[in-house]
């Protein structure tokens, strides 16, 4: 028997070797998995739901398959955290929203098939910004998660559940979506590895829609590795997904397997600095260009004047979008619904629920959406955003005739303690200042830990971002810089958060 | 009910020229939904026919039916249209319990086809060219049946009940540039606009296009301009006038109504208006000012729709032989005059007729019982005449028998009121009522000389030359022999027997 304090510290790579050669049963995975959970997820709350008896009953198939020596996948029986944003036939998906609290929908996602097929345990669902809606996890319905770092912190957002799951060793492996960074910020403050893949490398079949257009699941781990091997199970075309790409996936595992940053043109955008940014945060960001140059890269300094426009064009495009995607909840067909009392009209029935389904920053950005939409200002507004985002993809472009990637902080600053911006929706969105753009333009980034802030001890992301379809290259890089880290510290960052 | 003033017809027209604008929504028949994989077909148990994607489930996406998009095509390449290079669908947001996401998938400024026309001939022949603003694509919505309140209006009503099987239906709406110059002729244009556009699209084949069915639906927009001027009134719109007929009588009415209130000094308001089959007249619905906004923006959920220009070539080169001219090459063959013809297409009746000449008939036989005994049949019934439960192929039938003798006319619509009633094929009607020309030279002789012997008085005047006296003793053995004879065997017989040539 091995123990769970071991067991929960394992990667999912480790799990996998292991459970395949018998040394680990995927029953004991899960099992050290759940007590984990059960000890300290009381003080984090990265779990919506759990769901123990589908996760074992999933774990038990797995050993009955070895046992039957049956071939297993390269993530079979290793558990996964799942951002509440995927819909899942056994367990409720909520979106963090009251609106649809305890709605169990009548389908899986194609993200949750993948994972189901691949053998992976499913422990349960994590907590999320209501509709993938913020930067803190502060504005799901159902309270805040605590960062392990330190708990009164947040741990990002809007995947501050999967991202706290992750470093509390209550999962090895979970899944995020990134509409601005929504899987990069968490990981960045969390010292956990993210990654937005391509838009349209992993199928949005199933993914309750925040902004259609910016929105793309994607893999969050512990190491660059485990990420590369949880994104070859999630990524490929969906004929249930227009936008979904119809090529073959990046040779991604591949890649990480073989990091390696020599002879490489690795660009830093200069838009990606100045006012607003930490300084213990710089600072490791420097360190994290000279240990590039020092693999065997090349700098290269790019000028993205578009790039200061992101973050406006940004909250111009993704409210539009949410305005009409959050239309459909309407009390009528599922979800909450408030004042049936059989006096009143299906109007004023819609309305109460969303009046009381909805938090504050929904509704701020269904109205700005709303507003943006309207005839009169549409060209002002969603129209001029639109414009901008071809601007941003011109510069990426323009960029990466000189560069293989751009490197850049992941976010401004490390986790701020949670209702430092509760109240200040302007200091909250500067927390995608480094991320937005690639949502704009399509194209694929990580984040992964490199170090901590001198003044605060708190991890600090560094941020690759690759163009579109060559995923590969953010696995490559970021495997390089991970090793060359966890030889430079010594040990995993993770290792110096505190036990809890 | 409020009464509404109408202005006559005529002084409506001595004043003012009428400018319409139609918009004809056309479900087409495939066999999917637009954007899932869900069935079409009518008439199911609600909400039988969903799935994630119609319901607008969270996290559902839309796929497009490839075959919505190719018969879109070929809806605007029949009208004349320029068919798009690139377009894409848009979001129409508007709030509605019917419709699953709230916002209709639909095209905005860059529909799939536009720019064409559509050349439709008025009863006296003449040609007037309808031209053609934009077809495209959208998605029918749900259905709601509100319960408890009065003709089936939400107001009063104590609930509704809603049915997703209609939504995501497929749905092509084909918008008219506002057609001006029709005058008095107007509400003429618009039924003969919709009349053709309905054979092109059944010509097509990608729809039935049956407006009792809903599968066609007309918005008839009318506004008034005093003659001579070329600033177009403020229009009404009215929606859903559902028959040929209606579309007629929606456009008479909203010109007399505009008028009368243009005349006594009041203004027309920017409305929707109901339709009443009833009495043909129309009533205020919605309010429609500059406030409806429905937010349109490019779907993201979809990619762009880009045919390329040898599919559309390909789509082109298969259309099939326009109506208006294929009924020019009908009228023709048949040697018709323009006045038949248009009673014929009136009636329903082309592609019956010459289903019923491809199965044997010659034409002018299968015209004579579609347009005489089964139109009358279909006319008392209130049923259109391929509502009627015989088949071309059955009349072609009955037309085979007369040619041979082995029925009369007389005989031959009581074969077909046999079909008709249910009784079975032609053969089996003959058989079942005993309904063959009686040609037992020696029964006709008997029963020729028993009238002649009934009716000593009109024989004598035969004899004494007034041959057109025969008819009477001609009728008298016709009813002996319950009309089983041939009538002309039966007059030879006649004058034969009293010694007159013929």
């Amino acid at each position: 028997m091995t123990d769970i304090s071991t067991i929960i510290k394992l990667t999912a790579a480790e799990i996998a070797a292991r459970i395949a050669s018998g040394e680990l049963t995927a029953v004991e995975v899960t099992e050290a998995h759940l007590a984990r959970i059960d000890a300290i997820d009381e003080k984090v709350h990265a779990f919506l739901h759990i769901d123990r008896e589908g996760a074992l009953a999933q774990a038990r198939a797995v050993d009955a398959k070895r046992e039957a020596g049956e071939k297993l996948g390269p993530l079979a029986g290793v558990p996964l955290a799942l951002k509440d944003i995927f819909t899942t036939q056994d367990m409720p998906t909520t979106v963090g929203s009251k609106i649809l609290e305890g709605w169990v929908p009548p389908y899986d996602a194609t993200l949750t098939k993948k994972l189901k097929a691949a053998d992976v345990v499913i422990l349960g669902k994590t907590n999320m910004d209501e509709f993938a809606m913020g930067s803190s996890t502060e504005n799901s319905a159902y309270g805040p998660t605590g960062n392990p770092w330190d708990l009164t912190r947040i741990p990002g957002g809007s995947g501050g559940g999967s991202s706290a799951a992750l470093a509390s060793f209550e999962a090895p492996l979970a899944i995020g979506t990134d509409t601005g960074g929504s899987i990069r910020q968490p990981a960045a403050v969390t010292g956990t590895v993210g990654v937005k893949p391509t838009y349209g490398g992993v199928s949005r079949y199933g993914m309750v829609a925040f902004s259609s257009s910016l929105d793309q699941g994607g893999p969050c781990a512990r190491t660059v590795l485990d990420a590369a091997l949880l994104h070859e199970v999630i990524a490929g075309h969906d004929p249930l997904d227009s936008t979904s790409i119809d090529a073959p996936v990046p040779p991604v595992v591949e890649a990480a397997r073989n990091g390696s940053v020599q002879g490489m043109r690795v660009g830093v955008v200069k838009q990606f600095s100045g006012e607003g940014y930490q300084a213990g945060v710089v600072q490791r960001f420097e360190e994290s260009v000279e240990l590039l140059k020092s693999l065997g890269a090349t700098v290269v300094e790019l000028d993205c004047p578009s790039f200061d426009l992101a973050l406006s064009a940004y909250y111009l495009i993704a409210p539009s979008e949410c305005s009409s995607n959050l239309a459909r909840f309407d009390a009528m067909r599922y979800g909450l619904r408030v004042g049936d009392d059989g006096t009143r009209s299906a109007e004023d029935v819609t309305a109460l629920t969303r009046e009381a389904g909805f938090g504050d920053e929904v509704k701020r950005r269904i109205i700005l959406g709303t507003y943006a939409l309207s005839s009169g200002y549409y060209d002002a507004y969603y129209g001029s955003a639109q414009k901008v985002r071809t601007l941003i993809t011109q510069d990426f472009e323009k960029a990466f005739e000189q560069v293989d990637v751009i490197v850049s902080p992941t976010t401004p600053t490390t986790a701020f303690p949670i209702g430092e911006r509760a109240d200040d929706p302007m200091a909250m969105y500067l927390a995608d200042l480094c991320t937005i753009p690639t949502n704009l333009a399509g194209n694929s980034a990580m984040s992964l830990p490199c170090g901590l802030a001198p003044e605060d001890g708190l991890p600090v992301g560094l941020q690759i971002i690759a163009p579109a379809m060559k995923d590969d290259r953010l696995y490559k890089v970021g495997a390089a810089v991970e090793a060359a880290f966890v030889e430079r510290w010594g040990h995993p960052l993770l290792e110096e958060a505190p036990s809890l | 009910m409020t009464v509404i003033d109408l202005e006559s017809y005529e002084d409506a027209l001595a004043t003012y020229d009428p400018v319409m604008g139609l918009e004809v929504h056309v479900e087409l028949g495939t066999r999917t939904k637009m954007f899932c994989g869900c069935s079409t077909e009518l008439k199911q148990d609600a909400n039988s026919q969903t799935c994630p994607v119609c319901l607008g489930l969270p996290g559902a996406l839309p796929v497009v039916n490839e075959i919505g998009v190719e018969s879109a095509i070929k809806i605007g390449l029949a009208l004349n249209c320029e068919i798009a290079e690139w377009c894409r669908f848009a979001r129409k947001n508007y709030f509605y319990p019917d419709m699953p996401k709230n916002f209709q998938t639909s095209q905005y400024d860059e529909p799939i086809a536009f720019d064409g026309y559509l050349d439709v001939q008025l009863e006296d022949g003449e040609i007037f060219r309808v031209q053609i603003e934009r077809a495209h694509m959208e998605e029918d919505t749900g259905k709601s049946t509100h319960v408890g309140g009065a003709t089936g209006r939400i107001h009063g009503a104590s609930h509704s009940l809603l049915d997703y099987n209609r939504a995501g239906i497929p749905l092509i709406e084909i918008v008219t540039k506002p057609i001006e110059g029709a005058g008095a002729r107007a509400p003429e244009v618009a039924k003969a606009y919709v009349a053709e556009l309905r054979e092109l699209i059944k010509a097509l084949g990608v729809s039935e296009a049956r407006m009792e069915m809903g599968q066609m639906r007309c918005d008839v927009n009318l506004s008034l301009r005093p003659n001579g001027t070329e600033t177009f009134g403020t229009r009404s719109e009215t929606k859903n006038v559902n028959s040929l007929r209606s579309v007629e009588r929606a456009a008479r009415f909203e010109i007399q109504r505009h008028a009368a209130v243009l005349n006594s000094g009041g203004t027309i308001v920017q409305e929707t208006r109901h339709f009443h089959e009833e009495d043909g007249s129309t009533t205020a619905g919605r309010i429609k000012d500059n406030a409806e906004d429905y937010r349109y923006f490019p779907e993201p959920d979809l990619v762009p729709v880009a045919p390329s220009r040898d599919w559309v070539e390909e789509l082109r080169k298969g259309l099939p032989e326009l109506p208006r001219l294929r009924r020019k090459r009908l009228k023709e063959e048949w040697g018709v005059n323009e006045h038949d013809m248009q009673s014929i297409l009136n009636a329903g009746a082309v592609d019956l007729i010459v289903a019923t000449t491809d199965a044997g008939a010659p034409s002018d036989q299968a015209r004579k019982w579609w347009m005489g005994e089964l139109a009358r049949n279909a006319n008392e019934t209130g049923r259109s005449l391929d509502e009627l439960p015989v088949t071309p192929a059955q009349v072609a039938r009955v037309a085979e028998l007369v040619a041979a003798g082995d029925l009369n006319d007389k005989l031959a619509r009581q074969v077909l009121e046999g079909v008709l009633a249910g009784e079975g094929d032609p053969d089996t009607v003959v058989e079942k009522r005993g309904l063959k020309v009686v040609s037992d030279e020696g029964a006709l002789g008997t029963a020729v000389d028993e009238a002649i012997a009934a009716n000593a008085a009109i024989a004598d005047k035969i004899r004494g030359g007034k041959v057109a006296a025969a008819g009477a003793l001609v009728g008298a053995v016709m009813k002996a022999t319950r009309g089983q004879a041939d009538a002309a065997r039966v007059r030879e017989l006649i004058l034969e027997k009293l010694g007159v040539e013929g």
